[in-house]
């Protein structure tokens, strides 16, 4: 399971990072990026697709 | 502005200065979104309102057919002269690509978690400086004792003016604000005053460069050179123009639910863990911000016969109520786990302060209902709203309850 961010759809909303803070961070611009490959767990999985739900971009994807 | 004929029906003659559209503007979408979900007007020498999230979406995302020279809705149709203020360059709100992603990417840094993380001290510092202001009073002003001094407040630091200048500059940002709607003439006039103590603000800052964002907008380097003074100013102006009133509408408002909501200003005292979705919930359920984009060239769109120059009032707020995306969307339900509101707008103009109006935000509600955990409405038929664009209580009495 993998989570990624779509670097063209994000515009630094800001909302992956202030939910799931263990699997997305901001970079220089405020824009969300995945904390190392994106590999998720079980509990990270929930947290992300939280974050995925609440994204005005629409532009985190999990593949599963 | 001479007295204008009250709105008969919105779908065709809508008017987001109508006294029906300012007190309560939400039955009015609902409506729309039933009847006529891209609403019409002949005012302001025409334009559109999509009232749906889906329309809003399409026409934010869309920069090729919708051009954001201009962000604030005129008496008519815009001309070459009618941008927000009288600046050098184009800031980022009013760009259009490719220019837009230069500008957007020289304030982004500034406006990051990491630097506006480190300002919450300042704000909560800030926020009990004014609540002890108000310290002993049975009834307190939300809006006018609150509310509204803490963007100042806090973009005045931002900027390192110094705390003396308070009041000069309380007096700058009122004719920012209301310079917004004057002609390009009139603003030059008026914008006198603030140019010649921003500029001497500039000098300052190049003779003794600190830790601020006056510094930092003096000392972007861009393509081997420093900005020209002119750009700075009218970044220094975009800051005023979009994040005072902005975040100032959207404190009020969240203090006005709590104050009429006793359920729901029980359950964030009683559960603080809340407060980041109840920030969010907040921002839903009162978007404070509507924005203009004008038609680039003559189209039908969303099944409009669109002209080109006429405007679309952008209702980021009117989208944020669609039960085609929201359950309940009528229901402030303050912990809403799903919660994909646009209150910041949509694509490449989302609000570059984003995390700036968060932070005030939560931090102003917090520090406020720490101090004063149980309060109510003084005069519920007092409380205005503001007209125009950005939508939020000014005149807030709020009685304090044991």
């Amino acid at each position: 399971m993998k989570v990624s961010i779509d670097p063209e759809l994000c515009q630094g909303q800001g909302r992956c990072f202030s939910i799931a803070p263990t699997v997305f961070e901001f970079d220089d611009l405020g824009n969300g990026v995945v904390i190392g490959d994106g590999t998720l767990n079980e509990q990270t999985l929930e947290l992300a697709r939280l974050a995925q739900a609440n994204c005005p971009e629409h532009a985190i994807f999990i593949e599963e | 502005m001479t007295d204008k004929l009250p709105v008969q029906d919105f779908a065709t003659d809508w008017d987001h200065t109508d006294p029906q559209w300012v007190s309560d503007p939400y039955p009015i979408w609902d409506d729309l979104r039933e009847r006529c979900p891209v609403a019409h007007t002949e005012r302001f020498g025409g334009g559109w309102f999509p009232a749906t999230h889906e329309g809003v979406s399409t026409v934010a995302r869309d920069t090729q057919n919708f051009s954001s020279r201009t962000v604030v809705l005129g008496n008519g149709r815009p001309t070459e002269d009618d941008l927000p203020a009288p600046i050098g360059m184009a800031p980022p709100i009013t760009s259009d690509p490719p220019f837009h992603a230069i500008a957007r990417r020289l304030i982004l840094p500034a406006f990051a978690p990491g630097p506006i993380n480190a300002l919450e001290p300042m704000i909560r510092d800030l926020c009990n400086e004014l609540l002890d202001q108000m310290a002993g009073q049975d009834v307190v002003n939300g809006g006018m004792q609150y509310a509204q001094y803490i963007s100042p407040g806090v973009i005045r630091q931002m900027l390192g003016f110094p705390p003396e200048d308070i009041d000069q500059f309380l007096e700058f940002v009122r004719i920012v604000l209301e310079g917004v709607d004057h002609t390009l003439e009139e603003r030059i006039e008026e914008f006198m005053p603030v140019e010649a103590y921003f500029t001497k603000q500039i000098e300052d800052h190049l003779e003794n460069p600190r830790d601020d964002l006056t510094s930092y907008l003096l000392d972007i380097d861009f393509e081997g050179a420093k900005l020209p003074h002119e750009w700075v100013f009218g970044m220094m102006v975009l800051v005023l123009v979009a994040g005072i009133d902005t975040t100032w509408s959207a404190i009020g408002a969240s203090l006005w639910h709590l104050a009429s909501h006793p359920e729901d200003l029980e359950r964030l005292v009683n559960e603080p863990e809340l407060m980041n979705v109840a920030v969010e919930e907040f921002l839903r359920f009162y978007a404070p911000v509507t924005m203009a984009r004008l038609v680039k060239q003559d189209m039908d769109y969303l099944g409009c016969p669109m002209k080109e120059d006429d405007w679309i009032l952008l209702g980021f707020p009117a989208a944020n109520r669609d039960p085609a995306v929201f359950k309940d969307a009528d229901k402030f339900i303050i912990d809403r786990a799903e919660n994909r509101h646009v209150a910041f707008g949509l694509g490449i103009h989302r609000c570059a302060g984003s995390n700036l109006a968060r932070l005030e935000l939560r931090v102003a509600i917090e520090e406020f209902i720490k101090r004063y955990p149980k309060f109510e409405l003084a005069d519920p038929s007092s409380v205005t709203w503001a007209a125009g664009q950005v939508r939020g209580p000014r005149n807030l009495p709020i009685r304090i309850l044991k």
